[in-house]
């Protein structure tokens, strides 16, 4: 066992932190226990099945099939969980969806077109992962946003239209500041990396024994993929949602106001 | 001064310039806004639409800028059907004014450049001068206007468009008395250099002063002439 490899001793002795977080609770009569521990078993549940599936999905003698099938499943499952996050939007899985597909296809062609990663299993399905899971949440935050901004601002839209403006001119203003609204956070993340928090990658690599200039660029690499992944999510489902308020005739259907 | 009033001044097609045949309009869930409504807008009259809250006005204007489409029956602009028109077109030639001014964010400067981007400032000038403001609002925050500059401006921005209709849903109904008259002027004046006004409006003595024609909508549907009467009278009462 190298002194990366913490194995089950490591994981069992990790759990006196979860301890300190349930007695806090308990304590504070917060009455989040049960929740802490349900949330701390379904961790541990979900990522060995994950690893016992990973394991055999990137064993060398594996077909790259598996790995690819592995991201297919990963672009479904978050636009499964999109629509869940965001039932009040029309259409909004397939929308999801595709703006996964298309942050995937994007992004995977940038790292493997300029050889940034090897394509191997070992990379595809980490980064892909990565990649999702940092729009996943864009998305639904540029979704509600649009569907408030449009919903609040019918009248200002519709003054547009009434002007003999397209759908897509007289919705820019409100698109643009719903884009605003997703993508900040994810800047401010960027800008604040390595003064405020370690990222995950980074922190990853360093306790891997790799050495840490090393480990900065993958993490730089990483911090670049997401937030030109995050953009590119943000900006596909923006507009394939702002065409689907529209009929094609340049008139505004009757918009549900998303509840938080 | 009213020279018609009832029933959508059923006629032929010459000479009209916006005409509602037959219309009807259901929301999505099926409730029926308007049924088999006839109206007809001709050059430079004032066409007043009175009638009860809820009697489907402002949703008869919106079928004319094209906002909605009719459920049966067709709106035509000269004479051609206006779902067969390109609908940006139709917008422009056929211009609506909402109930409360909708001032986009910006300048006075931006908000007429939302109507005509590639118009020059002396454009702008020539229109504000039109709707009765002073040029030196230009620069201001159009969030920041009075209530009756705003409504000006926003007519002001519907005249770039060069409409040779104006829908204008109970345009004054937010504003003070002084405002009231000045933009009722403003629309005799547009309808004096040949635009057709349609204006709906609950206020009778404000009928009185500013409409050619009048049209009673009741529940959806034209007024019959005993109920065009009946409700003008009720209102007069209520005014008493």
């Amino acid at each position: 066992m190298s002194d990366t490899q913490i194995g089950w001793m490591g994981v069992t002795a990790s759990l006196i932190l979860v301890a300190i977080a349930v007695g806090l609770s308990l304590w504070q009569q917060l009455q989040l226990t049960r929740s802490m521990l349900w949330s701390s078993a379904r961790a541990a549940v979900q990522l060995l099945l994950v690893g016992f599936a990973l394991r055999l999905v990137l064993d060398s003698k594996a077909s790259v099939w598996w790995v690819w099938l592995w991201v297919v499943v990963m672009i479904v499952f978050a636009g499964f969980t999109i629509r869940s996050r965001a039932k009040e939007i029309p259409g909004i899985f397939l929308l999801g969806t595709i703006s996964m597909l298309t942050v995937v296809v994007v992004s995977l062609s940038v790292i493997f077109g300029f050889h940034i990663f090897p394509m191997q299993g070992r990379t595809i399905v980490p980064l892909a992962g990565m990649m999702i899971g940092n729009s996943m949440t864009s998305c639904v935050l540029v979704g509600r946003r649009i569907v408030g901004e449009f919903s609040d601002k019918r009248d200002e839209v519709e003054a547009r239209l009434a002007l003999g403006l397209s759908s897509s001119d007289a919705s820019r203003p409100y698109v643009r500041s719903a884009l605003r609204t997703a993508l900040i956070p994810q800047i401010e993340s960027t800008k604040a990396v390595g003064l405020v928090f370690l990222p995950g990658a980074m922190t990853g690599l360093v306790l891997a024994g790799v050495d840490a200039v090393d480990a900065v660029t993958v993490q730089l690499a990483i911090m670049y993929l997401i937030l030109g992944s995050v953009a590119t999510s943000v900006t596909v489902m923006g507009l394939g949602l702002t065409r689907q308020l529209f009929s094609s005739d340049h008139r505004m259907k009757p918009i549900a106001r998303a509840s938080h | 001064m009213l020279a018609i009033m009832g029933t959508g001044f059923n006629r032929g097609d010459e000479g009209v310039l916006l005409q509602f045949r037959a219309v009807s309009f259901s929301t999505p869930s099926g409730i029926e806004l308007l049924h088999r409504v006839d109206l007809c807008v001709d050059h430079g009259a004032v066409t007043v639409l009175a009638g009860p809250s809820g009697a489907g006005k402002s949703t008869l204007l919106r079928l004319g800028n094209r906002l909605e489409v009719p459920s049966e029956g067709v709106v035509c602009f000269k004479g051609a059907d206006l779902t067969a028109l390109d609908p940006q077109r139709a917008r422009r030639s056929v211009g609506m004014i909402f109930q409360r001014p909708i001032p986009f964010p910006g300048t006075v400067r931006s908000n007429l450049a939302v109507a005509d981007a590639s118009a020059a400032d002396s454009a702008f000038v020539a229109v504000l001068r039109r709707v009765g403001l002073d040029p030196s609002i230009l620069d201001r925050v159009a969030d920041d206007l009075s209530g009756g500059e705003a409504q000006r401006m926003c007519i002001a921005r519907t005249l770039l468009t060069k409409p040779e209709v104006i829908l204008m849903d109970e345009p004054t109904s937010s504003l003070d008395p002084e405002n009231r008259i000045g933009i009722e002027d403003l629309a005799r004046e547009l309808a004096n250099e040949g635009i057709g006004v349609v204006w709906v409006s609950h206020d009778l003595s404000q009928v009185q002063r500013i409409a050619d024609r009048i049209e009673v909508l009741i529940e959806g549907r034209n007024a019959t002439p005993a109920e065009t009467l009946e409700f003008l009278n009720q209102e007069t009462e209520g005014e008493q």
